[in-house]
Order: structure tokens, then sequence, then C-alpha cells
């Protein structure tokens, strides 16, 4: 048995033996534009969503909330409508998950006011009694930074000029500070007085949740 | 060949460094199996569930899984060679590399430095740091494979190999990022593909990490520890093959009824179930390896822990190709049931597989008995007892969540709310967090008993 005797031989043979599975499933799917559709009705995040979902991964909130509603009749009862795969263009990293600790968030997007979300985060608790969540009030006291929002959007070739990413900044600043925002209340309950003119990591984190699945509502009304 | 001229060095710092990540692995895995039922306990930033998740399989897949890994590899390749290890001095940065990465990773997944990709999270430059160590573990592997004085390669070799190679190419693809700053990046793929590159590398680093790799301990050690030849080499051979020709199309078995096209989906269940046929060629190899000696399960102290090891990867490789299907995995995925999945493998089958090969090799290569075969019994039996509670805890727990979740009223609604399934699993919880502290003092018996014979090896310095 030749190839038993020839270390570099059985090296370079291993290495064709698995590299058919993995171009067969993986490369060529990459080069084939189904795998992932884009659709107008899809936008990519503003840079203040696409700062609070580096949050959301940062803190691996991924570890306990699934991003993909299954086509399953009591998924869909529970979350909505089922995950399409035009959602997830603009997605890198892609946030599926794989464990739900937590519910699913693909549908997130609207179902509550940000009131909601600000009391829910600084203190999962005192709004789901029984829920195991960690408490996240610290990121309200932390000021979103957003001195790499500008290259972060032209990496995931988002289109926007650095004006277009400065004028995204500053119109949420302007919505969540402004006296007429709904949630006042509760943002100020959760952000101490020296930011409550600023953006905070919450605001960021809040913006990106509020984001999540209400672009393909659109596509399914579109279709 | 002199025993002499063997390298023994380098497997005693990458023995010792497992036992150091997974004394800290554990520790993690028990406070964030407290943070499940007690949310007080997420006491800061870095020591939130998140975060310290990630630390927790990190430390104990990469540091405890691979410095085991490396300290066998080290063995058996000079062993099945019959030549010392090429380049030593090498062998030396790789033990400090690995240790200092491993020790970074912790501090950077601690601070949310994470890319989100499950056993991928490190960030680039660290990336950049562990295919640096990774080249330098491959050229001694093969300086000594070609230097190597016995001709023909036995199949723990293989196996060997087949990681080597395989681990670079699932490393270097799924880590393909573009840099923010020097502590962020983004992945180069987007959405599906991301999500298919992704379960491609996290299902194959299971198969070429905890599975491919202990699978040439199995093959090394069970034979030299009981004196008996293996059963069947042509069976080794098919197994071999078929194996890791199969591993690379099953990822997407971890998308079922996600947004991935539905063909890749449907071609990973296949390859999936045929999995089944080259796990259980070596599950059969290693049976028949003791027929007519079953009495060494009770002589040789060593003998149970892979014969157990192997029965509980036997069990793993044919309940993982279940609950891929894709009616059964619309019931179990997301659910806890696939965590017992997990934890049958990474506490059974690898840590009982890579005990035993530690506990052969120290004596071995200090020349000193092992300090006490009672309390490595005792060892056995805690992490026997401590992982199956703690599985099937984690099954029982799994199959109630996922029946809340499809649970409707006569009217067709849903039943219970989200927070009515989680909170119905606080006991389980309790009762897998006792089930891990008998398994933790299992393994402190574990680590006891072989800093204990290192330090007999010191106080009678053998003539020899």
């Amino acid at each position: 048995m030749g190839v038993y005797s020839k270390p570099v031989v059985f090296a370079v043979l291993s290495a064709i033996v698995i590299l058919v599975g993995t171009v067969v499933t993986v490369f060529i799917p990459m080069l084939m534009p189904s795998t992932q559709p884009v659709s107008d009705y899809i936008k990519p995040y503003t840079a203040v969503e696409l700062e609070g979902r580096d949050i959301y991964i940062r803190e691996g909130c991924n570890n306990c909330h699934t991003q993909t509603v299954r086509p399953l009749r009591t998924e869909v009862l529970r979350y909505g409508e089922y995950s399409k795969p035009e959602e997830f263009a603009y997605d890198r990293p892609f946030l599926w998950g794989s464990r739900r600790t937590g519910p699913d968030l693909n549908r997130v997007g609207g179902k509550y006011p940000d009131s909601w979300h600000y009391k829910h985060m600084a203190d999962p608790q005192s709004v789901s009694g029984k829920s195991n969540m960690p408490p996240y009030a610290w990121m309200a006291q932390n000021r979103l930074d957003t001195r790499y929002s500008v290259k972060k959007t032209k990496i995931l070739d988002y289109g926007y000029t650095e004006e277009e990413v400065a004028a995204q900044i500053a119109d949420y600043r302007a919505k969540v500070t402004s006296p007429s925002y709904k949630s006042k209340r509760a943002r100020n309950g959760v952000t101490p007085k020296e930011l409550r003119d600023e953006l905070t990591e919450m605001d960021a984190v809040i913006a990106y949740l509020q984001k999540l699945g209400r672009d393909v509502k659109k596509l399914e009304a579109g279709n | 060949m002199k025993e002499s001229n063997y390298d023994y060095q380098i497997v005693h710092g990458f023995t010792f460094s497992a036992l150091f990540w997974l004394i800290i692995g554990l520790i993690v895995g028990l406070w964030i199996a407290i943070e499940m039922f007690n949310p007080a306990l997420n006491l800061t930033p870095w020591l939130s569930f998140g975060r310290l998740r990630v630390v927790h399989t990190n430390g104990l897949g990469l540091g405890f899984g691979l410095a085991g890994i490396f300290a066998a590899s080290y063995y058996i390749l000079q062993k099945l060679t019959r030549t010392p290890l090429v380049f030593p001095g090498l062998a030396k940065v790789h033990l400090y590399l690995f240790n200092l990465i491993i020790a970074l990773a912790a501090l950077s997944l601690f601070a949310g430095m994470n890319t989100s990709k499950e056993y991928a999270e490190l960030e680039w430059p660290l990336d950049i740091a562990v295919v640096v160590m990774w080249v330098i573990f491959a050229i001694n592997v093969f300086a000594t494979l070609i230097k190597r004085q016995e001709k023909q390669m036995y199949v723990s070799l293989w196996y060997i190999i087949a990681m080597t190679v395989t681990i670079a190419v699932l490393y270097i693809v799924n880590n393909l990022e573009v840099p923010v700053n020097f502590f962020k990046s983004y992945s180069l793929y987007a959405g599906a593909n991301d999500a298919n590159v992704q379960w491609w590398y996290g299902h194959n680093i299971v198969g070429f990490i905890f599975t491919v790799p202990i699978l040439a301990m199995f093959y090394y050690f069970l034979p030299v520890s009981t004196g008996l030849p293996l059963f069947s080499h042509r069976l080794s051979i098919i197994s071999f093959w078929s194996l890791i020709f199969a591993y690379l199309w099953t990822g997407a078995h971890h998308l079922m009824l996600t947004p991935l096209p539905e063909w890749i989906q449907t071609v990973a269940i296949a390859f999936s179930i045929f999995l089944i046929a080259p796990s259980w060629g070596s599950v059969i190899n290693g049976y028949y390896t003791l027929r007519g000696n079953w009495e060494k399960m009770r002589s040789n102290y060593l003998v149970k822990f892979f014969i157990v090891g192997i029965t509980f990867y036997g069990l793993q490789t044919i309940q993982g190709p279940t609950q891929g299907l894709r009616t059964l995995n619309a019931f179990f995925h997301y659910t806890d049931w696939v965590i017992g999945h997990v934890h049958m493998g990474t506490m059974g089958w690898v840590t009982m597989t890579i005990s035993a090969s530690f506990y052969y090799m120290i004596p071995k290569i200090t020349g000193t008995a092992l300090h006490s075969i009672r309390i490595a019994n005792v060892h056995f039996w805690l992490i026997l007892v401590g992982q199956l509670i703690w599985t099937i805890t984690m099954w029982i727990g799994g199959i109630q969540q996922g029946a809340m979740w499809k649970a409707t009223d006569p009217d067709g609604s849903l039943t219970y709310k989200f927070l009515d399934s989680i909170a119905s699993l606080y006991p389980y919880y309790k009762i897998r967090f006792a089930a891990g502290i008998v398994y933790f003092v299992g393994i402190l018996l574990f680590a006891w008993n072989l800093v204990m014979t290192v330090r007999a090896s010191k106080n009678n310095p053998s003539t020899d």
C-alpha cells in the first residue's frame, strides 16, 4: 500500500478528499446568486443601527437569541412571517444563532415601543419577572462610539457618503433627545443626566432591534 | 531508538497546559450554569452570560482539547515513527505560543472582542497567531514523518495528518474577514453564505478536533495499553477515508429550515446518515479488539475509559444524524437537547479518551507508576455519572421546551408564552449545575493524580 508510506502524498490525497464536499456544498453555492438573493425592499442598516448590531455582537446576544423564524406553523404564530433569504443580504456576519434561551428576534422590530426596550434592557426582570436575561443597564451609561462608523459602512459597501453617515447619526440623536420623543420618560429613566443629549450604546442597540424584520414587511406586501 | 532521545518535555508541557485550561474552562462553565437559573450572577459586563459562554467553549475546546491533542500527537508521532521530533526547539515555541494565544483569547473574549461565529470568535490578530502556531506544529509533524524510521504509517498517523491539513483549510476559510481596526473586523461573506461557511467550519471543527485526533489516540493507546492488536486494518482504512470524505458535506444540518437553499440542507442530511457507517467502523474495531479479553475492562483501569468513551462516540454519531433529520430537527433544534448532545461527546468521549491517554503517557515519560489507580477509578465514575446526569437532564429539558413551543390550544392558538418555556427549565438547570460539580470533582482528582505522579518522579529520579 504505497500511500501509507508516503506522508506528503497522503496529505495531498487527504486534502483532495476533504475538498470535494467543501467545493460542492460551500464554494459553488457562493458563486450562485440564488444562495443569497438581494431585494430592493431590503435596505442596509443605518450607521446607528450598525453600531447597535456591533454591540449586539460584542455582548454575545446571539448566544441566546436566534434571528431566523422557521417555516413552521407554531413558529410563524409565535414570531411572525418566516425568514426570507433576502433579509440577510447586508448581514456580515450572519446572526442566525443556534440556541433559543431567549426568543427569536428576527421579527422583533416594531413589536414593542422603544420605552419597553429601555426598561427591559436595563432590568429584564422588571418587565418579564421569570426571565434569566442579564441586565444591561450599563449600556445606557456608555456614550456611543461613532469614530469608525464611516469606515465600517464603507467596508460593508452600504453605499453611504460621509455626509450621509453623519446625517444618520445626527438624525437619530435628534429623534431620541427631542422633547417630543414618545419614549422620553423611559429613556431618561435609564440614561444618566450627562448623556441625555447624546447617543448611548443602549440607544443604538434599540435602533438595531427596531430595524429587525421591518423591511421584509414591504417585501411581502410587494410580492 | 533510545527512549532518552525522544522529546517528552513537549508532551509533558502540553499535558499540564491541557489540565490547566480544563479546570479554568470548567469553572467558567459552572459559573454560566448558575447564571442560567440565577441571572444575578451577571455581575459585570465581562461576567455576563453572552461573553462568558464564549470563554467557556473556547477555553475547553481550544484550550483543553487542542492542548490534549498536541500532547498526544507529539507522543504518538515519535513512537509510531520511531524518530525523535526533528525540531524540538520549534515545539517549545509552539507550547509557549499556544498558551499565550489561549490566555489572550480568554482576555479578549472577556472584553467583548468577538466575531460571533461559533468556535471562531477570536478577532483577526489572534486568528493570524493561530495560523502561525498551526504551521509550526505542521512543520514538526511532516519533518518527523519524512525522517521516520518505521516504513509504514499506522492508522493514528493518518488521522493526525488529516487533522493537520483539514483544520488549516477550515480555519483560514471561515476566518477571512476585513479589519475595521485592531479589535474589530467584518466577515468576508454575507447572510446565507456566511452561515453556510460558518457551519461547514463549525461542524468540521468538531469533526477534526473532537473526532479525528481523538480517534488517533483511541487507535494507538487502546492496543498499546492492552497489548492487543487492532482487530482489523482493512476496516480502519475504510472507516478513515469514508469518514474524512463524508464529514465535509454535512455542515448544513446545523441550518435546517433556515433560509439556506434547501438542496444544501438535504445533501447534508444524506451525508449525515451515511456518516453513521464510518463512525461505527471505528466503534466496532475498538470492541472487536477486545474480543475474548473483555475481562480487561476489570483488570486494566485504562480500558474502561477507552471503551466507555468510544461507546459515547457511537451513541453521539447515531444521535447526531437522527436529530439532523428535518422533522426531528424542527422539534429539537434551538432547545437544550442539542446542548446535551454536544456534552455527551465532549464530557464523555473526548474527555474520557484524553484522560486515559494522559494516564498512559505520564507514567511512561516520567518512568514512574501512576500515583493512584484507585483515584483514577474514582475519577472515572465521577465523570461518568456527572456526565450522564448532565446530558440526560438536558435531553429531558430539551424535549419539554420543544413540546411547549409546539403546543396549541383547541382553537389553534399557542398554549405557552416563550417565557413559560424557559422558566420551566430552571429546575433542570439546577440539576445540571449539581451534575457539573460532580464532574468537576472528578476532573480535580484527575489533575491531582497526574501532578502527584510527576512529583513522585522528581523525588525518585529513575536510573535509566
